[in-house]
């Protein structure tokens, strides 16, 4: 990169001055990942192409955002991820937070439920209704939106392997309300991909949950036209222990795999791809945070372009969900953890990201309380409302650094996806353990550095007190699996016991050969068919996937 | 734990003895011996013992959790040794292969033990002998060491194994003229696994034709597809075969006694490394002079 | 007989459905280059296969790690599991997402240290190598 004419100069007597009388703080300053932060950025470092490179909101390559008007037109959704113990106490938890303002519901489900398991099965004692809401059937899934309209707010669920089961719920949950299948909204996870790399709830091996993501894509392409049908994540991926490039690397060479299987499976393209939604993490390193966003955006709509062919602009646009980043919430001091989250949740809108989820301070002890769920909430409301940054679009362009680190990032990113290409592709990336050590020795750095104090994380290495205050914290009663079993006792008694076998019969079937397989899903689902019964079918034609350390 | 109630739980195949008595072993403790020479030697002589080695990624440890399946089917006591190496940094190891092999942790009848490599040369492989020697005396049979085939220490652990397996994948990035031709010249079966991946039947050729030219018979190729437990059958059939060619021309009596010379080596020089070394530092030798005259000299008298 | 090589063996595992496994492998690695030979087990363990591979492995402490809230259910089954398999002495420690009120009644079910999250690493190493020292004495 060429540099200013004046650069040396200004080194040679001003910078050169400073130094003679103070040193700077490090002797060198690095971002996770090891490498150098300069010490500024010049109109020299950025190859300015503005139309090449930036173009305007709405418009390829979408650096600057995927809608002309951005919050101008609309603000972003403010979604907070919600859902514990039953389906009637999450239920009362989406009453209040819609009436509190949040303009779309996330769902959290226990881990038994993200793993296919019954609340009954052994495999979930102690785990029943802790991380997320219970959901064994239909019944439960109805309980859950018990006096939400449907086609009045859009959901997300955080659900990944058993998805499409949760996906036919949501629709049969929608039918009953007199909401046709084309007017709901809204997003599942459905990315199997990281599963196996960051985030430990896999069922099935890769190759029988890739098919289930394309029956998900084309069922969804016909039936729910408006919901979208994968969150292609990078969250987790960076909770892991990633770096920022790391993060966009994988997770859109992770998209492309998704993006070649569905056209390999005979998909159009710029069918479902319209309909691809991503998820990333809003970290603490505000500027390499922003920049991470616009190459994102940059990168995918490149590789769509030149790789897929891609017609359609709306196929090229990256259209994200962040989550501020719950690795860096502190058990200690807890309040701090309030100013880590606004300044990720500003990254996140200067970002351009198109919804958000601010995490709670009290998230490193245990679920949120109401009362920080509030605070989180209104720290969105306030950056929306009363900080500015909302009334103008991609307001760090131009910013010579800002665009210096968005292009490294993007080349970065790129170089990595490359590698990942020539190794086989992400599915044998995987199995080889490529990724998993990549994030794994990120992570081992990282941790690294904080405990020689080389990283300083405030109240915890440095700046501790005595901690005496407790915070009132919210506790999952026991009794919550006790009552989710008694219900599911329940509801298998009252069901048409004979329609649930034939269904999972056909669905057994169906499994062994290759059809779509959500018709016979959404058949089940409708005769309250438990989600253990049918992933254990699942499980029995496509088997499980064992983690190779 | 006393020697006598281990040797009391060896007997009732109580996994906490199999492990304290492998420790003590391992730990280079005193009363090891006497634990040692108490063991069944008949077990012993008769147990088939079954290496592994191969480089990493090749799903060495996916195709023993899929042997140890199949193995149980027509319940067999199984024991499995598996070696990491050591940091030489730090002196620790992490010890993964474990984790491939999980189901089995609760059965009874399968009895694995982690080992690292601790920096030892012809220690491992005395260790490790012992270690085959406790689950063989247990009625483990057979008994599978699973070591990563690249260091000189692995070659020699696989000197102890009755029958060699050499697991090799396609796309591993390894020139099988460089690699390891001595690997390949000490294996009794050749295993491509990730059968179904480009390149595998092309490697198998590769490694057909390059064990033709030694002896003139081409070493057959086993095809498996471990994650899938596709092939192991077969590979299992062959591999009793090959034992019952062994035993029948006494080739197995004959690796058995190198295999037996070849330990107590080790343990003569595990025995005498320290008091060796002991004695060099006590004479504090100049520095200048032919070190292998000085040790002429010292051997002289010992 | 030989010099004496005695390494301090952990077992290190998540057990349960969470599958979040960073700090899990995390300590394997620092218990690692701190010279612990760690057998390491990976995530979706029951108690009972903890339990039997800590005991085949014949090792000296085990650590566990819960960050989904099950752990007053999770910990203490794998104390029983390792009572109930004969192997009492060995010790157990837990790390993760655990609020303080919990860890008076994970101690008092007989887990020996828990570590929240901000534990600085020394400590954690410091904990296991005298469990370890504890339990090779005992």
């Amino acid at each position: 990169m060429a540099k200013h004419p004046k650069l040396a100069e200004w080194e040679e007597n001003e910078l050169a001055k400073s130094l003679s009388r103070f040193p700077e703080r490090k002797e060198k300053f690095t971002n996770h990942g090891g490498e150098e932060i300069p010490r500024l950025a010049t109109p020299e470092d950025i190859d300015s192409d503005y139309l090449d490179k930036l173009a305007f909101p709405g418009q390829y390559p979408f650096t600057r955002g995927v809608q002309p008007t951005m919050y101008r037109g609309r603000l972003w959704t403010m979604r907070q991820y919600a859902g514990f113990s039953t389906a009637a106490e999450s239920n009362k938890r989406y009453r209040y937070l819609l009436e509190q303002g949040t303009t779309g519901l996330s769902v959290a489900f226990d881990l038994p439920t993200q793993i296919g398991y019954d609340s009954d099965d052994p495999m979930s004692v102690g785990e029943v209704g802790k991380v997320g809401v219970a959901i064994d059937s239909l019944a439960d899934m109805e309980t859950l939106f018990d006096r939400i309209p449907l086609d009045k707010v859009s959901t997300s669920m955080t659900i990944n392997s058993p998805a499409a089961i949760l996906l036919a719920m949501y629709v049969a949950v929608g039918e009953k309300q007199g909401v046709a299948p084309k007017d709901i909204k809204g997003t599942i996870q459905n990315d199997v991909l990281k599963e196996y790399v960051a985030r430990g709830t896999y069922i099935f091996p890769p190759k029988p949950s890739l098919r289930l993501i394309t029956n998900i894509f084309q069922w969804c392409s016909q039936m729910t036209p408006a919901f979208n049908t994968i969150s292609i994540s990078g969250y987790h991926i960076r909770e892991a222990g990633s770096t920022a490039v790391q993060e966009v690397a994988f997770t859109l060479a992770n998209g492309c795999t998704y993006v070649q299987t569905a056209l390999d499976a005979g998909l159009e393209l710029d069918v479902f791809a319209r309909r691809l939604a991503f998820f990333f993490n809003a970290s603490s390193d505000l500027l390499e945070e922003v920049a991470k966003f616009r190459a994102a955006r940059r990168l995918w709509a490149r590789l769509m372009k030149e790789r897929f062919n891609a017609r359609n602009p709306a196929s090229l646009m990256l259209r994200f969900h962040t989550q501020t980043a719950g690795n860096t919430l502190t058990a200690q001091q807890i309040d701090n953890n309030i100013v880590r989250v606004t300044i990720q949740a500003l990254a996140a809108v200067l970002g351009s990201t198109q919804s958000l989820h601010t995490n709670s301070k009290d998230e490193a002890h245990s679920l949120p309380t109401e009362d920080s769920v509030r605070t989180a909430l209104r720290t969105q409301q306030i950056l929306a409302h009363e900080s500015g940054v909302a009334e103008t679009i991609d307001p760090l362009a131009g910013s010579y650094y800002i665009e210096a680190l968005t292009d490294k990032i993007e080349r970065e990113a790129l170089a990595l996806i490359d590698k990942i290409e020539e190794s086989g592709g992400v599915v044998k990336c995987i199995e080889e353990g490529f990724i998993q050590r990549q994030i794994e020795n990120a992570a081992y750095q990282y941790q690294q550095e904080i405990e020689r104090g080389e990283r300083i994380i405030v109240g915890v290495n440095k700046f501790q007190i005595q901690e005496e205050k407790k915070p009132p914290l919210l506790r999952v009663d026991p009794e919550v699996e006790k009552t989710q079993v008694a219900k599911l006792t329940e509801t298998k008694k009252n069901r048409d016991n004979g329609q649930v076998a034939r269904s999972l019969a056909s669905l057994e079937s169906a499994a062994q050969g290759s059809e779509n397989l959500m018709p016979c899903i959404y058949d089940c689902v409708k005769e309250y068919a438990t989600l253990g019964e049918i992933c254990n079918v699942l499980r029995k034609v496509f088997g499980e996937y064992k983690d190779r350390g | 734990m006393t020697i006598d109630r281990l040797l009391e739980g060896l007997k009732a195949w109580d996994p906490r003895a199999i492990g304290r008595a492998i420790s003590l072993v391992e730990n280079g403790d005193e009363s090891a011996q006497e634990l040692l020479s108490a063991l069944d030697e008949d077990l012993i002589a008769r147990a088939t013992i079954l290496g592994i080695t191969g480089p990493p990624g090749a799903g060495k440890s996916t195709l023993t959790n899929g042997i140890i399946s199949q193995l149980r089917g027509s319940h067999k006591r199984i024991g499995i040794i598996a070696i990491d190496p050591s940091s030489p940094i730090s002196g620790g190891a992490i010890l993964g292969d474990r984790i491939r092999m999980m189901q089995h942790a609760t059965d009874k009848d399968v009895v694995m033990r982690s080992m690292a490599t601790r920096g030892r040369l012809g220690g491992l492989c005395a260790t490790a002998g012992a270690a085959v020697r406790i689950m063989a005396s247990c009625g483990c049979s057979p008994i599978i060491i699973e070591t990563v085939g690249v260091g000189q220490s692995e070659m020699d652990i696989i000197r102890l194994a009755d029958i060699t397996l050499l697991v090799l994948a396609p796309g591993l990035g390894d020139d099988i003229q460089a690699m390891k031709a001595g690997l390949l010249e000490v294996a009794d079966i050749l295993v491509v696994n990730k059968a179904d991946c480009k390149g595998a039947d092309i490697l198998a050729m590769d490694l057909e034709a390059v064990t033709r030219k030694g002896s003139g018979t081409p070493t057959q190729v086993s095809m498996t597809v471990a994650t899938e437990s596709k092939g192991i059958a077969e590979l299992l059939e062959r591999i009793d075969k090959v034992d019952k060619e062994h035993r029948d021309s006494g080739e197995r009596q004959k690796r058995r006694r190198g295999a037996h010379d070849q330990e107590v080596l080790d343990w003569c020089l595990e025995m005498l490394r320290p008091k060796l070394l002991a004695e060099i530092t006590r004479r504090n030798l100049p520095l200048p002079g032919d070190p292998r005259l000085k040790a002429k000299k010292i051997l002289e008298e010992q | 007989m030989t010099d004496k090589t005695k390494k301090n063996r952990v077992l290190v595992g998540k057990p349960g459905l969470d599958g979040h496994d960073r700090g899990a492998k995390f300590i394997a690695h620092a218990l690692r280059d701190a010279g612990f030979e760690v057998v390491y087990t990976g995530i979706r363990r029951s108690p009972e296969e903890i339990a039997a591979a800590a005991i085949q492995e014949d090792v000296d402490a085990v650590g566990l790690s819960s960050l989904s809230g099950a752990h007053m259910r999770l910990f203490p089954a794998v104390v029983e599991a390792l009572a109930k398999a004969g192997a009492p002495e060995i010790p157990v420690l837990g790390g993760g997402v655990i609020p303080d009120e919990d860890i008076v009644a994970l101690k008092a079910a007989g887990i020996v240290e828990i570590f929240t999250p901000g534990t600085p690493v020394d400590k954690i190493i410091n904990a296991f190598k005298d469990a370890c020292e504890k339990k090779s004495g005992g």
